[in-house]
């Protein structure tokens, strides 16, 4: 393991693997990519009969597919949401994890149940709630709740492990000159954490808008995104499926890029105006 | 002024806390509670029988079907530990620069990020019957019939597991890497170990919680899985969770009920099993 020395052939081995694994994860999202610009007279598989853009524009047409824009609508309105009160309640919940608590294991171990106890079983357990109670399921209440009970243990899990990292001696300082809590959490915790909020906010966001199993039972008349397509994987044999993918799967990049491109430009401003201690010429 | 402190540490954590309340507990002893319901075509009638757990458990089909799934889940399981492991491996050992590190990881992260149903899908011009894959074997001359068994089948099944869930592996065994001394690892050197004794002896049990930990979601994430088999199967495969949903779709709630209870212990008991071997909160 010198630095600098030459590359063993186990590495180029390993590379080699390891391209193979990237090829695995993106090249099937990438081929429906190019079917979905399909010609008007093209197929489900190859060869292209042509280039255009007539599969998106069916996407568009009522009657074509179920309701895709409304329910587009609803699942990023939901996961919009979702996102918000994802990192509110995460990052409270982190900050009573500092300290010590009566019930914070059996807190700890219900956030772990929540991961572990399969998808399927939430969604019955609360569509069975709200049938019992005589209660409507819609996408913006039981759905919502399910949802939650997702993305708020990544949203625990990740402020754990940042918060084991925290240099508490920033919080200290802000006290001996004189900063309320309040003042302490909102211009010293919350700004060094920032990064990390938007990754459970992506966290947040991406889980709800993708999410299958948890919306089941729980949407009620209308249907989430991922309900609608899976919909439509049982009636639709046409491109206009893929073109569909492609539009999802292109608002899940344009999030994921947002929240990394944040960061980075977060970064690159604490390193431009932070400290410069110890850097004396 | 430490009884407001602790006032406030609870008002901090009952947002989380009723969440969980609402839409964990509850829900769950609803399913147990109505699993002991009467049911006919229409409703569901509060009572107490367990009716519902014999006709489920003196089943065949549930057994089988029961049977096929933890063979789904066991696997999966190996496959993407093995791959998982790797591909760990790789990032944590063989990329030295800290930002291609990063990068690769990322790269590695983002499908995960994107529609699982959506990347079912898109195996479908790969693997159909005039598929990529296909076209390309008959151009060869490997095969001279196209092959059947690609799409809807028990290897699709595997295969898209394996696509959507080798991450969940990834992610945890590449978190314990990063954490092992490699001064441990020039120690063994030193001592005379070879590149195998060293992962075998040293890397492979310092990396075991974060084996666990991949392990216990790939696991409990097959075993309740009905989307990918009922895609990927074309409905030719059973799964426990597609068993629930067909009693669902069928308006037998209490017998779906029984069956999730069933299996909940099943999935409790294995997770059990493995968080023996690791404690979580050590890992974050």
């Amino acid at each position: 393991m010198k630095k600098n020395g030459r590359r063993k052939p186990a590495f180029w081995l390993l590379a080699a693997f390891f391209a193979l694994f990237v090829l695995f994860l993106y090249g099937p999202t990438i081929t429906i990519v190019i079917l979905s610009f399909q010609g008007p007279s093209g197929g489900l598989t190859f060869p292209m009969r042509g280039v255009s853009v007539h599969w998106f524009g069916n996407l568009f047409e009522k009657q074509m597919v179920g309701d895709f824009a409304g329910s587009f609508e609803r699942s990023m309105i939901l996961g919009f949401v979702t996102m918000i009160v994802t990192v509110l309640v995460s990052f409270s919940a982190g900050l009573a994890f500092r300290k010590r608590f009566t019930g914070s294991t059996l807190v700890f171990y219900l956030a772990i149940a929540s991961l572990i106890v399969p998808s399927i079983l939430i969604s019955l357990g609360i569509g069975l709630l709200y049938r019992v109670l005589g209660l409507d399921a819609a996408w913006y209440s039981s759905a919502f709740g399910a949802h939650l009970t997702w993305t708020l243990p990544f949203g625990l899990l990740i402020m754990f492990a940042v918060f084991n990292r925290f240099d508490r001696r920033y919080e200290e300082a802000a006290r001996d000159l004189g900063a309320t809590s309040w003042q302490t959490v909102r211009h010293v915790i919350v700004p060094i954490l920032l990064p990390s909020l938007i990754g459970v906010g992506l966290f947040g966001f991406t889980l709800s808008y993708d999410e299958f199993a948890r919306s089941l039972y729980t949407s009620g008349t209308f249907n989430t995104l991922p309900l609608e397509i899976y919909g439509m994987t049982t009636n639709v044999t046409t491109p206009v499926l893929y073109a569909l993918g492609t539009v999802t799967t292109g608002v899940s990049f344009l999030v994921i890029a947002l929240a990394l491109v944040s960061t980075v430009i977060l970064r690159r401003r604490r390193a431009r105006y932070g400290s410069d201690a110890g850097k004396a010429a | 002024m430490k009884r407001i402190d602790a006032w406030v540490t609870y008002l901090q954590v009952a947002p989380l806390a009723l969440v969980f309340l609402l839409f964990l507990v509850v829900p769950i002893l609803t399913i147990v509670v109505v699993s002991f319901f009467d049911y006919n075509t229409t409703s569901i009638i509060p009572a107490f029988l367990i009716q519902n757990y014999e006709e489920l458990l003196l089943s065949p089909v549930t057994w089988q079907t029961y049977l096929q799934t933890l063979e789904f889940t066991v696997i999966t399981w190996a496959l993407t530990l093995v791959i998982g492991f790797t591909i760990a491996y790789f990032l944590a050992f063989h990329v030295r620069s800290a930002t291609w590190q990063t990068v690769l990881f990322l790269v590695c992260t983002i499908p995960f990020w994107t529609s699982n149903i959506i990347r079912m899908i898109s195996w479908i011009p790969f693997l159909g019957r005039n598929g990529l894959l296909n076209t390309a074997l008959l151009h060869l001359g490997v095969i001279h019939q196209p092959l059947e068994f690609l799409l809807f089948s028990d290897f699709a099944v595997v295969l898209a597991y394996v696509h959507l869930y080798t991450l969940f592996m990834v992610v945890p065994i590449f978190n314990s890497m990063m954490r092992i001394d490699r001064s441990l690892l020039e120690a063994a050197l030193d001592a005379g170990a070879s590149g195998w004794q060293t992962l075998w002896n040293v890397i492979i049990p310092l990396c075991k919680p974060g084996i666990a930990i991949g392990s216990i979601f790939v696991v409990t994430i097959v075993m309740g899985d009905f989307v990918t088999v009922r895609l990927m199967s074309g409905g030719q495969t059973a799964s426990v969770g597609l068993m629930m949903m067909n009693a669902m779709s069928l308006l037998q709630y209490p017998a779906a009920a029984a069956n999730a209870v069933v299996l909940l212990i099943l999935v409790l008991t294995t997770v059990a099993a493995m968080m023996r071997v690791v404690d979580i909160r050590k890992e974050l």
